[in-house]
């Protein structure tokens, strides 16, 4: 039979000299913390300065983050003075010389989202408490990139979200250390109502079909308001599940109502989905109120379209960047990713390529990394050549303004890369909104304060 | 008649004393064998920030280091999910498929009451173990009326149902896919916030986040205030979970797993005792979601999504399924995983192997590559096989066969001597 050794003294004992050995080393500790300390998160200690690309690797939108990841790999290089220097050069801020950032190297970590904003967060705080991250980055969906942003702004960091289209992440849920230079859900509806009543006329009755979760909504309200204030009417509007694959039963209702307009409020594998099945139906040979019958999808991605096939032909949607387009800047962007990679960037790839740039030349201009300098010199900051025209970073409540572009199914694509057409690009004012604008949170929604950590 | 049912692999650990021979009890009521464990357990936990720092910063190795507060805080966390896994899975056999609907239910509650009562902690982890219970109570009087796949089915629905309920239709309590966070507005009744100022989590004035940094030469150890509440909750989650394995109760569950029908053949109701281990597995489920809110002040319903209720079958599975340490043991490695080989990306491969010959370095890269990164996934797949295939006990009877090695060894010198 076995002893026991174990008697309350005995165990207490050993429990205070392990308390007090415990309690030792403490001493030491003060002056490296205070060395540390400058004042903020993470100041970049040495001749390098730590990044953090956050995107999904794994999960539906793994092929977004792979090429975001891209062009992450390509930013830093440009700032680290290799390759062409793609946009760095019509770029109309002139900080950035291939030194890195504030004559720091750019170092960087990669981590995975899952699209998930339980794994999204973790994966943000290891980059800023293992890896010393000065700057979180990254995300293809709406939902992390609100959670991450919460993150950089409690751990004092700042965050540059990627590809976010909900209106949430600058509307209600903005934050004084995030920053977004995606266009968003209420932009895509003032920018494609007018297109679509001059192509489609002003007494059209719309039936949408929205993704159930937050990007939906947003999406659905936009798109709402901005095409009934041109004179539309909506018949309906039906929730569809995110996880649905087989959208037939949603569609063929839509075929017992007078509409003669379908609103896709659908993202990714949605839209490929519910596109296809709503062109089997024969929707798009319909005739309704002596009308062709016509399909909406609000927000594309390249990914979608080549995802649809032929099935996007002619159907108008809404991005934020095309590398078809003429401009120096895109120009410049599209031909060293396509040296590096070989094919042309997407726009999620665009979006985060500006937003490390547009980091790089904040702190430059600050000549400080502390996120609130950084903060300052983005808000309120014009600048142009980075691809969507003269551009304003909105002090506000953190938005890039810009032009945003209204495109169509091709017709006769000429690759899997060439399946949209750019139909109008409408201007910045059109899609401009005051920031306490009901849609985004309305009066309620602030930034707070600017947190520099530590 | 209790003897007949003793699982095989928990009579591997013979530590529950007869009988015959009266218990020695020592401190809190524990054998020796289980009072050494815990103690193991406690020292391995409070010195985890120097243990899972081994490499000093800077060195190539330092990727491989766990000791940053949030994945310590997980180990922590992820072991109390698995712990009171355990106890229902280990004990009864019934398998859940469902475990995260109670993480999730309590990551709610404790969120929503530090967005209105509080934002002290306590009241928080209390009231998401309640709600946890409760709504374990509701989803096992339902369950628990089937066993085997249907059971498992069963909780499976249950928490996709939650799932789908707070992606979508609970939008305005769950805020949906976007979740919940402390936000400048919310002004909980006895925190006295200055407008605007953001709440965080604390006890008793303890802020979740202060941490404490030590550097010794290259190394740098971090101790964290979060971390050190997380594992002493754990401690005792650990303590509570060995308490039930060794009582009667606990003896009456895996009586249930060995043969529930001849059990209510005898004229037993194990119902009861089945429901009690599944509220019990899910107010840990509870304790551990209120305690992930309160480290880190965050949900989304992801956290109820199957493949979460998955991981935790894994964890199981991969520790030692109905072991007290293994299911920890087990949610360690699979965070381990998913926060550590995730981050490795190619560039770091070719900084380790730059000083190979470059063709050689490309060709090492290239074969290594599928399993980091993104293929974290892949490498935790294979680990799973492995385990799986030649240790079915999971880590533990890895360590026991080590330990057994080690001991047959030393009792073959022992029977050699004499001859000599």
């Amino acid at each position: 039979m076995t002893k026991s050794n174990f008697t309350r003294r005995g165990v207490m004992k050993t429990g205070a000299a392990a308390g007090a050995a415990l309690a030792t080393p403490t001493i030491f500790t003060g002056a490296v913390w205070a060395g540390a300390h400058t004042g903020f998160t993470n100041a970049p200690q040495g001749d390098t300065v730590t990044l953090g690309f956050n995107v999904p690797q794994t999960g539906p939108y793994a092929d977004e983050g792979a090429d975001e990841l891209r062009a992450y790999e390509l930013a830093v290089e440009h700032l680290n003075g290799g390759g062409d220097g793609g946009m760095i050069n019509t770029f109309s801020s002139k900080t950035l010389d291939g030194t890195g950032i504030n004559g720091k190297r750019v170092e960087y970590v990669t981590g995975d989202t899952q699209t998930k904003s339980d794994a999204a967060r973790a994966s943000a705080r290891s980059m800023i408490e293992k890896d010393g991250a000065i700057m979180i980055t990254g995300g293809s969906s709406s939902g992390v990139a609100v959670a991450v942003q919460a993150l950089c702004q409690e751990a004092g960091v700042i965050f540059m979200a990627g590809l976010t289209h909900s209106n949430d992440t600058t509307g209600k849920d903005r934050k004084a250390n995030g920053f977004r230079h995606f266009f968003n859900s209420y932009m895509s509806g003032a920018a494609l109502a007018p297109v679509l009543a001059n192509a489609y006329g002003t007494d059209r009755k719309a039936y949408h079909l929205t993704a159930d979760y937050n990007w939906g909504y947003t999406t659905e309200e936009a798109i709402t308001q901005a095409t009934e204030a041109m004179g539309w009417e909506t018949v309906n509007a039906v929730k569809t599940p995110l996880t649905q694959t087989d959208f037939s039963s949603y569609i063929a209702p839509v075929l017992q109502t007078d509409a003669d307009v379908l609103v896709l409020n659908h993202y990714g594998g949605n839209m490929v989905n519910s596109l296809t099945n709503a062109v089997q139906f024969g929707l798009r040979d319909r005739m309704v109120n002596g009308k062709n019958f016509e399909i909406v999808v609000p927000l594309y991605s390249r990914l979608m379209a080549r995802g649809a096939g032929a099935n996007v032909k002619g159907i108008f949607g809404s991005t934020n960047w095309h590398w078809s387009l003429q401009d120096e800047g895109s120009q410049a962007f599209t031909r060293s990713f396509g040296t590096k990679y070989g094919f042309p960037p997407s726009q999620a790839a665009h979006t985060c390529y500006v937003q490390t740039l547009l980091y790089a030349d904040a702190v430059n201009r600050a000549g400080s990394f502390n996120p609130c300098a950084v903060a300052e010199a983005l808000e309120d900051f014009e600048f142009d050549g980075l691809g969507n025209g003269p551009t304003l970073y909105r002090g506000a409540d953190h938005q890039c303004f810009k032009d945003v572009l209204v495109v169509r199914g091709k017709e006769n694509p000429t690759s899997e890369f060439d399946l949209l057409e750019v139909v109008e690009i409408t201007p910045v004012d059109q899609v401009t909104y005051a920031p306490d604008h009901p849609q985004m949170g309305g009066a309620e929604a602030t930034l707070g304060e600017c947190n520099p950590g530590a | 008649m209790t003897d007949q049912t003793q699982n095989p692999s928990v009579a591997a650990k013979p530590a529950r004393a007869t009988k015959t021979a009266a218990p020695s009890r020592g401190i809190f009521g524990l054998n020796a064998k289980d009072t050494t464990l815990l103690i193991i357990v406690a020292i391995l936990t409070m010195l985890a920030p120097f243990i899972l720092n081994p490499f000093p910063e800077g060195s190539d190795l330092a990727q491989f280091n766990a000791g940053y507060p949030d994945l310590m805080q997980r180990f922590v966390i992820f072991g109390i999910f698995a712990i009171g896994f355990n106890i229902l899975f280990g004990l009864t056999g019934y398998l859940s498929f469902g475990h995260a609907a109670f993480l999730g239910v309590g990551s709610y509650a404790a969120i929503w009451m530090m967005k209105l009562l509080t934002l002290n902690v306590i009241p928080a982890i209390i009231m998401s173990i309640v709600f946890a219970g409760l709504f374990a109570l509701f989803v096992g009087f339902i369950s628990l009326r089937r066993s085997g796949i249907y059971f498992s089915i069963l909780t499976l629905a249950f928490a996709q149902m939650s799932y789908a309920l707070a992606y979508s239709v609970l939008t305005p309590i769950t805020g949906g896919e976007t979740g919940l966070q402390l936000k400048s507005t919310d002004s909980p009744l006895l925190s006295n916030l200055a407008p605007g100022e953001i709440g965080r989590a604390n006890l008793f004035g303890i802020d979740m986040r202060t941490s404490y940094e030590l550097a010794v030469g290259d190394w740098l150890f971090t101790f964290n205030a979060g971390y050190y509440i997380a594992a002493l909750v754990m401690l005792i989650g650990f303590y509570v979970s060995i308490r039930i394995f060794r009582s009667p109760f606990g003896m009456m569950l895996r009586a249930v797993k060995s043969n529930q029908q001849r059990m209510n053949y005898t004229g037993l109701n194990s119902k009861p005792y089945t429901l009690a281990a599944f509220v019990i597995s899910g107010m840990y489920a509870g304790l551990a979601g209120g305690l992930m809110v309160a480290m880190d002040t965050q949900v989304g319903p992801e956290r109820m999504f199957w493949t979460a209720s998955g991981e935790v079958v894994l964890m199981a599975i991969l520790g030692g399924v109905g072991t007290l340490i293994g299911p920890v043991l087990g949610a360690g490695l699979i965070k381990y995983m998913e926060n550590i080989i995730s981050k490795i990306n190619s560039t770091i491969l070719h900084d380790w192997f730059a000083f190979l010959p470059d063709g050689l370095e490309d060709a090492v890269v290239f074969i290594l590559y599928p399993f980091i990164g993104k293929g974290w996934h892949l490498t935790l797949g294979i680990v799973f096989m492995l385990v799986v295939i030649f240790l079915p006990g999971g880590l533990v009877e890895g360590g026991q066969r080590i330990a057994r090695l080690f001991r047959r060894k030393k009792s073959d010198d022992a029977a050699k001597t004499p001859a000599e």
